[in-house]
């Protein structure tokens, strides 16, 4: 089962897990990742993210469905939030499960690896001296095709 | 052709979505970005640097050789920066 969701509302990730979690007893290994705003050494006052409605759950869902397909899950969970954020508020949640470590410790690294370089998301950060749209890095690239085979 | 924009090339191009009369000739993503060029000083400049233009047909990312239709929904928008 995989499931996506696109919300400005912030998430509860240890109610997340339980939902999961819940009837799932061939569930041996959850693995989470969840990013935050970063505060920029304190020049940070907000960021906005901006996506693309529609395409932005599609391609959560393809990815979901390549990890899926690739490792031996027992469900994944791709939470991301868009509109204005605050310095410490959450951004993404990703979670996989499985019946062993490998399999969810793995997948969720593909998840976000996939979602950094595919999902069409756009981040502008405000600080005093203004607002600027964040530059995409090249290392988002290189992990994602790390997965290549 | 419906167009969408996003992020800064939308901020550069001053409008989320357009409808664009697409004239003959035009088959691709590269010849479409070439046309959009010609609109306004915007266009051109938000569309000039092509390696930083990406392209999405009916919600699907694809490249610049990709062929386009009429009836395609088509967004450009830079690399993304999610997660």
């Amino acid at each position: 089962m995989v499931s996506v969701s696109v919300q400005k509302e912030d998430f509860d990730i240890g109610a997340e897990v339980a939902a999961l979690k819940a009837d799932n007893f061939g569930v041996g290994a959850i693995v989470t990742f969840s990013g935050t705003v970063r505060d920029m050494g304190g020049t940070l006052t907000s960021m906005t993210l901006e996506h693309y409605p529609g395409m932005t759950e599609a391609e959560l869902m393809r990815i979901s469905e390549d990890a899926e397909a690739r490792w031996p899950l027992l469900g994944t969970r791709i939470i991301h939030r868009h509109g204005t954020l605050a310095p410490g508020d959450n951004i993404v949640l990703v979670i996989a499960l499985s019946a062993h470590r490998q399999a969810a410790f793995e997948a969720a690294a593909f998840l976000m690896d996939f979602l950094k370089s595919r999902a069409p998301f756009w981040k502008k950060e405000t600080t005093e001296d203004g607002a600027d749209w964040v530059d995409a890095k090249e290392t988002d690239d290189a992990a994602m095709n790390r997965w290549q085979r | 052709m419906d167009i969408k924009y996003f992020s800064w090339i939308r901020e550069g191009i001053g409008t989320d979505e357009e409808q664009v009369k697409i004239p003959a000739g035009v088959t691709t993503i590269s010849d479409l970005l070439d046309h959009l060029s010609t609109l306004s000083d915007g266009h051109a400049q938000a569309l000039k640097e092509r390696v930083f233009v990406r392209v999405a047909v009916n919600q699907t990312h694809v490249n610049h050789d990709h062929a386009v239709k009429d009836t395609d929904e088509v967004a450009i928008f830079p690399p993304v920066t999610g997660g």
